[in-house]
């Protein structure tokens, strides 16, 4: 028997991925271990090995399509193996994903003609919804079976529908409201070239602004992309397809800005003796031998010891580091620091594990690691997963102050605004200093106005008295 | 000639279909306690004992097993007993009887024989007669293949469905909930039957459907009309018999308002709403729903004595009226 090459599952709420590139083609010689393809997930890029020696062949899974956990996407025939001998039928090559086709295909500004493949997407090989992991995935809309059958019977990517019904789901309203929109993505197994006449004809104009079976107060509410683009003139746009990353933070954060409870609190550290005791920690790197030349072993960075201070901090408020559940609170006995590196096409939150143990050297070599790797989009899940709480920074760019998303399991994020010399008073006089404004994020589930405030006020201790740091 | 209607109670429509059967077949005969002279413990035999005499009303002994025992001996014999328990929960001590004897007797024997045996259940809550004698153990001979298990909610079902009973050849089980005996309505002079198997639309909606089972279906009708004012518009339907279900009503149903909520007095877990749902999901209904399946039943406790508890353990109106807007608003 040859040995199948799966799509294997790379991360924990993984349902799909895409594979970016191939290594070895149709036909060529692999040994186990070698690398097969990289594919993408949500958040990384992996490489995987070749499972077995011997001629790759069948290779039904193409680049850039999204494919379903635990799906074939080639064959390792060994040498002796005769090729043929599995039966055909499972090696049709795997059709792209209805949502993936349906993104693509509106590319232009054109509707495309119906496509059977479109229209039947359970019928494709190795990709019913009910095979496999991918009915938990969120990837995958959360709709009612009703809905479910008219949108399959219509030809409509579920996921592209935004659901009204409770927990986002799909119900049959919004099917009916998908069907009646004058442009759907342009997914509707109805729409033939006739139907793309009649949708220039039912272009933009105030009558279709406000429906009457919408809400005349303010604007229509927006459910699909139909809803969005007659908003537009035709051409005066261009759609680019959401990619994993793009759909797990718009998920994520959706999720996240609609069952936690946010508040919000704000202080000013003042960063002077942070500074000084930084560049005198940076002064006294040793030095190390590279290719480069030498170069000192270590250069903190203000962010690195806002990781420390945070960390310590919830330390020494315990009741703060941790994460809701329905049944309990989740009590964590380190904190885990999540620090959002934003990099090309959207932004990752790489976690220090037990920063409140680790050194600032530590935490700074560690963090330089972790956001390299998190641009080339080379992370292992394990290493942006989880996390007792997270820092968002950005002072980089001359923001004073901004409120973050928490980002779940989180119960707190803190965001970090530009250190800057201003005018404060102390005993009556004005004087200058460096202020960093700090804005804690919390889930009001977990943590109560006190207890945040106990957090920031100790978080604060740390940046101004920062040698507590060190001990 | 259309038959007279007037108007009867649930119990006097009862009595009226065993004095019917009575008069029509002199192999039709009752049993049980304190049904003759007393005239049962729900006053539903009432003076038939004076009618038919105490050979064909009999006062049985205080042994429900016994009792049963001569009901189903007799039925095995051609006679067709009509044998009343005083309170359903007893039918626990007559279980041997009605579960291993009468339900496997036209199986086992190959069809010999049938066991044409009629047993009424006084059940249900509401009474303030406590744990032992307020429960609602119909899902439990519905689960026994060889019985039929009706629960009549009307006077006119309760007297068609009896007759229908009577007629039967196999064992039929009557679930009469104990608040329904003084209830009223038309009921029609002479002979008639409801058919065993067969549910009835109560009301016609698009919104949702309620199957409701005995005083759940008048407490859904109930909040269909209160949830009318907010522009809901429900369906509800009487089961009226849980064995053999009569699936396809509520299948079309379901097919039509596209949402299913179950309505008991029962205990709701293991009970007739997780049947009917689990029945819908496996059914080509399925693809027609457009919202969770929803159960209202009895709470998962025996029934207080204390009345206020009483009332709290058993879905009333205001509950089917929140849990149905929830549902067809899109909350749940």
């Amino acid at each position: 028997m040859p040995t199948e090459v799966i799509l294997p599952k790379v991360d924990m709420d993984m349902a799909t991925g895409q594979i970016s590139r191939w290594f070895a083609e149709e036909g060529a010689s692999v040994k186990k271990g070698d690398v097969l393809f990289e594919i993408e997930t949500d958040k990384a890029a992996m490489e995987i090995d070749a499972p077995a020696s011997g001629v790759l062949r069948d290779v039904t899974g193409k680049e850039g399509i999204d494919i379903p956990v635990g799906v074939a996407v080639a064959w390792i025939y060994a040498d002796d193996e005769i090729y043929g001998a599995a039966t055909k039928q499972d090696k049709a090559p795997i059709s792209p994903l209805v949502g993936e086709m349906s993104t693509k295909s509106t590319e232009g500004g054109a509707v495309p003609p119906a496509s059977q493949s479109v229209a039947r997407p359970s019928a494709l090989p190795g990709i019913s919804p009910s095979r496999g992991e991918i009915g938990q995935s969120a990837s995958v809309a959360r709709a009612t079976p009703l809905a479910r059958r008219l949108a399959r019977e219509a030809g409509l990517n579920l996921s592209a529908i935004s659901g009204t019904g409770p927990h986002g789901r799909v119900v049959k309203a919004d099917i009916d409201a998908a069907l009646s929109s004058p442009i759907e993505g342009g997914v509707s197994a109805k729409r033939t070239e006739e139907g793309a006449a009649e949708d220039t004809a039912l272009a933009p104009s105030t009558a279709e602004m406000t429906p009457p079976d919408r809400p005349l107060a303010g604007h229509p509410p927006l459910k699909g992309e139909g809803d969005v683009l007659r908003l537009f003139e035709q051409g005066s746009y261009e759609l680019v397809p959401h990619d994993n990353m793009r759909k797990t933070i718009a998920r994520r954060l959706v999720e996240a800005k609609t069952t936690i409870p946010h508040f919000y609190l704000t202080l000013d550290c003042e960063l002077d003796a942070l500074l000084a005791l930084r560049t005198q920690i940076n002064a006294a790197a040793p030095v190390k031998k590279t290719e480069k030349g030498d170069v000192p072993a270590y250069k903190l960075s203000v962010n690195d010891m806002v990781i420390k201070a945070m960390a310590l901090a919830l330390k020494a408020v315990p009741d703060a580091n941790a994460s809701w559940t329905e049944s309990a609170m989740v009590k964590h006995k380190h904190a885990d620091v999540g620090v959002a590196v934003s990099i090309p096409g959207g932004l990752i939150t790489p976690i220090i594990r037990k920063a409140d143990e680790k050194t600032l050297s530590t935490i700074s070599t560690e963090m330089k690691d972790l956001a390299s790797r998190a641009r080339s989009r080379k992370l292992k899940p394990e290493e942006y997963q989880g996390g007792t709480t997270a820092v968002s920074n950005l002072g980089m760019f001359g923001i004073k102050d901004f409120a973050a998303v928490i980002n779940p399991p989180h119960a707190t994020i803190l965001a970090v605004g530009a250190g800057e010399e201003r005018a404060v008073v102390k005993n009556g006089e004005i004087k200058i200093a460096t202020v960093m404004s700090v804005t804690l994020s919390t889930d009001h589930r977990a943590v109560d106005g006190a207890l945040g405030a106990e957090l920031l006020v100790a978080f604060k201790r740390l940046i101004e008295n920062p040698m507590g740091m060190l001990v | 000639m259309d038959a007279m209607v007037r108007e009867l109670s649930y119990a006097q429509a009862i009595q009226e279909a065993m004095a019917i059967a009575m008069d029509m077949d002199e192999c039709v005969f009752l049993m049980g306690e304190d049904i003759g002279v007393y005239g049962g413990a729900f006053q539903v035999t009432g003076d038939l004992v004076d009618r038919f005499g105490s050979e064909r009303v009999i006062d049985t002994p205080i042994s429900e097993l016994g009792g049963a025992g001569m009901a189903v001996g007799a039925a095995l014999t051609g006679m067709r007993p009509i044998f009343e328990f005083q309170f359903s929960d007893f039918a626990t001590l007559a279980m041997e009887q009605i579960v291993n004897q009468a339900a496997k007797m036209r199986f086992m024997l190959g069809g010999e024989v049938s066991v044409p045996v009629v047993m009424r259940f006084p059940a249900g809550s509401g009474t303030g007669a406590a744990a032992q004698h307020s429960q609602s153990l119909e899902a439990w001979l519905g689960h026994v293949p060889g019985l039929k298990v009706i629960q009549p909610a009307t006077p006119y079902d309760a007297k068609g469905m009896l007759l229908a009973a009577v007629a039967d050849p196999d064992p039929v089980m009557i679930f009469e909930h104990k608040l329904l005996y003084k209830m009223k309505g038309p009921v029609p002079e002479g002979y008639y039957t409801v058919p065993i198997g067969k549910a009835d639309i109560r009301r016609e909606g698009r919104d949702l459907t309620i199957v409701a089972t005995s005083i759940m279906v008048h407490k859904a009708l109930d909040a269909a009309a209160a949830l009318e004012a907010e522009g809901i518009d429900i369906e509800v339907i009487d089961l009226r018999t849980i064995r053999p279900m009569d699936k396809q009503t509520v299948i079309d149903s379901v097919k039509k308002t596209s949402r299913l909520m179950c309505v008991y007095e029962a205990v709701k877990t293991l009970g007739i709403g997780a049947e009917v749902s689990a029945m819908i999901a496996e059914s080509e209904a399925f693809d027609y729903l457009d919202a969770p399946i929803v159960r209202l039943g009895g709470a998962e406790t025996p029934i207080p004595y204390n009345p206020e508890l009483e009332k709290a353990v058993v879905p009333q109106v205001p509950d089917i009226i929140a849990a149905a807007r929830d549902l067809v608003k899109g909350v749940r």
